[in-house]
């Protein structure tokens, strides 16, 4: 089974609102895939219809090999889930919870490794679930999901509450968890925690995947951003392939298509550069590609080559 | 949510009073806004049932020597005094009094309780209050908007009595009395949940606190007056409920006693804002302690989920239950002599019922109550898997191995149980308390245990409709539970007396029911409707199956 998830076409709507309209997911057994899109994208949607507590309205529907709707009890009992916003029973500990959500699951944890977890994540867990705080709520939920067996994780915006410290900690576990073979599947608004975390992003619109690959592939697609000094002016018109270029006396700051560089690059030295600053595009910028005006119009999906 | 108990202590600005309170007015709209339709319900339950009281004791005791034998009767049985208070005189109104004045204390008291709790404690559990207080809003304007819904909910109850009793023919004084001892002991109330609602972290815990408050003070009044002179009568004197008769209304009022519950009210007001000054957002006085760190082995499943949330409210149910049938089952021993003595109520008792023997009659009607109530209870327990859903705590449940039809069933199972037991209580609690104050507890107690159980079925359909309404339109299905609820009561409570044609009787399942105990029993119509209730739980269960979870 080369994909734990795959999705085609998928469909969803609430009324007159349309929360999925086309979404394409494919998520490789034993990757980390980073699901990215803005509120109200469509993310928790999906999600909900991979866990079989939404019907889809169209499309096509993979989860480990199964129908997510139709053998749910079946496929929960292989993957766990930490949704966005936890929700806990508030007369129940936090410990109580932890192993209930592992009895639901059908499971039993190894003790050791919920008490590692419970320490790594620095958690008390005989305090009563509405003393906790968000992150606290958070943390169970995501314990219980680390200290499982399943072999898909899925995670709705996991770190959402956490502070950085903790931030670091589920970096460090879900790292670990790649190596052991388990799936991801990370749902997030947080570019910098899919940069450091992902193997393939899947950046989504409107209900619509809008990009799919890995972040190397996605950063061909894009421009490099060139910071130069050089040695006298330039004609910034006669530069191929740039955009937003500002020239401030010998100050050169712009943008480059890929394909261009070559020959900005010659230009420049033609000139005589002093220093040279070259940045690949960060998902940061990507992301603002993908959700800034001008492109709104013209949402193209764009399937790229994949690796390996 | 954020501030956690370890955390240091709120900054408590020095602010002057009008900064605290800013933003009292807006809450309070908003809280009048989110009670619209509650809060009439309640003032006009309460105003409605006194009212009727007033014109049912008027049409049925015309004369005063009617009444004089009445209250003769009335004053010797201890049961009686027990469950309503002490008779002040033979009057319409000090019937009135007398029959109606402590229960709409009660009423009143309940409706401020559950006021006050949700619009502080509750609010503040569920996070509301967080982002509230982030606003221009003063760091008591919550506690206070919420005083002051209760102050004008317990306001209008009084003005309302004071119109709607004198237009039946009461004395004014009396009128106004009787309102404001009602409505005063909601006031009283009030500030109680108002105090309580800062000592526990847990909405749940404070509603319980103050509840435990009014049974309580229930208990002190009912003890202090059926003791008689001999026993320990100040105990009518010590707590609100009390109050209601010491005022005596209609009875040369001793207008000094209002002094005491607005003394109270004045004063747990002023506790619970202090309290509220030094506790941190989120936290109460009392903390929680911490709880287990592991869950224990029974904590195994959507089933043991299920039962572990409910339980609580279940053994609430049933303790009530036991103390509630005990004493209505205590006072059947009057109710011969209380109607003896009167035509007019003979025959009312005897339609209600429709059983010769208004002894049966009684314990029947009382245990059709038993099974309405628990048909109440049954649909709270079933809607608990719509509260569920709509907090994402049934998430983690689906999503686990369970599937829906297990989780639906989990609850539905504790909502059968918990009827089941409810009736049983009834049942055993009303058969010893007459019994025991009759003679032969042991026949009572089983006959008795038959007559409750057999309201099983007739609940059991109520609660099919809330499991079909969840499974089918989950949106609708708090309405659709507790309208089902009101429909039986209207028509098996006040149906006959509107003589309504049988066919529309006919809808209320509890309508086919045998009228135990004394009546004659036929097992079809009890099939039937167990066959209903079980088609209606499948149909429920199935259309859960197939919809979208929210």
């Amino acid at each position: 089974m080369a994909n734990a998830i795959e999705a085609r076409g998928l469909r969803k709507r609430f009324g007159r609102a349309t929360a999925l309209d086309g979404l394409d997911l494919t998520v490789r057994t034993g990757e980390v895939h980073a699901f990215l899109g803005p509120n109200g994208a469509g993310k928790t949607t999906t999600i909900r219809i991979l866990l079989g507590l939404l019907r889809k309205d169209a499309g096509d529907v993979t989860l480990l090999g199964g129908d997510p709707w139709r053998d749910a009890t079946t496929l929960h009992s292989r993957l766990a889930y930490v949704p966005g916003d936890v929700t806990l029973w508030p007369s129940m500990t936090g410990g109580e919870i932890i192993d209930l959500l592992a009895k639901l699951r059908g499971g039993q944890h190894d003790k050791k490794r919920r008490q590692e977890l419970i320490e790594r994540f620095d958690l008390d867990p005989s305090k009563k679930a509405r003393a906790y705080s968000k992150g606290n709520r958070q943390k169970i939920a995501l314990i219980a999901a680390l200290a499982s067996d399943a072999e898909l994780l899925v995670l709705d915006e996991p770190t959402s509450g956490l502070d950085p410290l903790m931030e670091a900690a589920f970096q460090e576990c879900v790292n670990a968890e790649r190596h052991d073979g388990r799936t991801v599947l990370l749902s997030s608004h947080i570019l910098a925690e899919a940069e450091a975390l992902a193997d393939r992003v899947t950046i989504i619109r409107a209900g619509r995947s809008v990009e799919t690959g890995t972040l190397a592939d996605l950063r061909h697609l894009t421009r490099t951003t060139i910071d130069a000094e050089l040695d006298g002016p330039i004609a910034i018109d006669s530069l191929p392939g740039t955009h937003d270029a500002v020239l401030d006396g010998s100050r050169l700051r712009c943008e480059v298509d890929n394909a261009a560089l070559t020959e900005v690059l010659r230009r420049l030295s033609a000139v005589g550069v002093r220093t040279l600053t070259c940045r690949p595009p960060t998902l940061e910028e990507l992301f603002l590609r993908h959700y800034s005006g001008q492109d709104q119009d013209h949402p193209e999906r764009v399937q790229v080559s994949r690796v390996q | 949510m954020t501030t956690a108990p370890s955390v240091v202590a709120a900054p408590s600005r020095p602010a002057a009073g009008h900064h605290a309170l800013t933003g009292t007015g807006a809450l309070t709209s908003l809280a009048l806004r989110r009670d619209r339709i509650m809060l009439p319900i309640w003032v006009y339950v309460v105003v409605i049932g006194v009212a009727s009281n007033a014109y049912t004791f008027a049409k049925l005791y015309k004369t005063a020597a009617a009444r004089e034998s009445l209250v003769k009767s009335g004053l010797e049985n201890p049961a009686l005094t027990f469950l309503y208070g002490r008779l002040n005189g033979d009057s319409i109104g000090a019937l009135t009094a007398w029959r109606y004045g402590v229960w709409g204390a009660l009423f009143a008291a309940l409706m401020s309780i559950f006021l006050v709790i949700r619009h502080t404690r509750g609010d503040e559990e569920a996070g509301r209050l967080e982002l509230i207080g982030s606003a221009r809003v003063g760091r008591q304007a919550p506690l206070a908007s919420a005083i002051a819904v209760a102050v004008i909910a317990n306001a209008v109850l009084i003005a309302l009595l004071c119109l709607v009793l004198p237009v039946l023919g009461l004395p004014a004084g009396g009128s106004a009395a009787l309102a404001l001892a009602i409505g005063l002991t909601g006031l009283v109330f009030t500030g109680v949940s108002a105090v309580t609602a800062q000592l526990t972290s847990g909405a749940r815990a404070a509603r319980g606190l103050a509840l435990g408050v009014l049974g309580v003070a229930f208990l002190a009044r009912a003890v202090g007056d059926a003791a008689g002179t001999g026993g320990p009568s100040w105990l009518t004197w010590a707590l609100p409920l009390g109050w209601t008769e010491t005022l005596r209304p209609f009875a040369d009022e001793r207008w000094w006693v209002l002094v005491l519950p607005v003394a109270v009210f004045l004063g747990c007001t002023w506790l619970a804002f202090a309290l509220a000054q030094r506790r941190d957002h989120g936290a109460g006085l009392l903390r929680d302690r911490p709880g287990r760190p592991a869950a224990s082995a029974a904590l195994s499943g959507p089933f043991a989920l299920a039962w572990r949330l409910q339980w609580p409210a279940l053994a609430g149910w049933a303790a009530g239950y036991a103390f509630m049938f005990a004493i209505c089952g205590a006072a059947a021993k009057g109710i011969e002599q209380l109607v003896g003595s009167s035509g007019g109520l003979t025959k009312e008792f005897t339609r209600i019922g429709g059983q010769s023997a208004i002894v049966s009659a009684y314990l029947s009607s009382l245990m059709l109550l038993a099974g309405l109530v628990a048909a109440a209870y049954g649909v709270s327990a079933v809607l608990r898997l719509h509260a569920e859903e709509t907090s994402d705590r049934a998430d983690p449940v689906l999503v686990g191995r369970a599937g829906r039809i297990r989780w639906g069933l989990s609850h539905l199972v504790v909502a059968f149980t918990g009827t089941a037991l409810l009736l049983v209580v009834a049942g055993v609690a009303t058969g010893l308390g007459f019994g025991i104050a009759a003679g032969g507890a042991g026949t009572e107690t089983t006959r008795m245990l038959g007559a409750g159980i057999a309201q099983l079925p007739a609940v059991a359909v109520i609660i099919g409709v809330a499991a079909l309404a969840f499974g089918a339109l989950p949106d609708a299905c708090v309405a659709i539970g507790w309208t089902a609820v009101g429909l039986t009561v209207a028509l098996n409570i006040f149906g006959q007396a509107l003589q309504l044609s049988h066919w529309v009787l006919d809808i209320s399942p509890f309508t086919h029911l045998p009228r135990l105990p004394g009546g004659p029993v036929t097992a079809t119509p009890l099939i039937w409707l167990s066959a209903i209730a079980l088609a209606f739980c499948a149909a429920g269960l199935a259309a859960l199956r197939r919809r979208d979870i929210a």
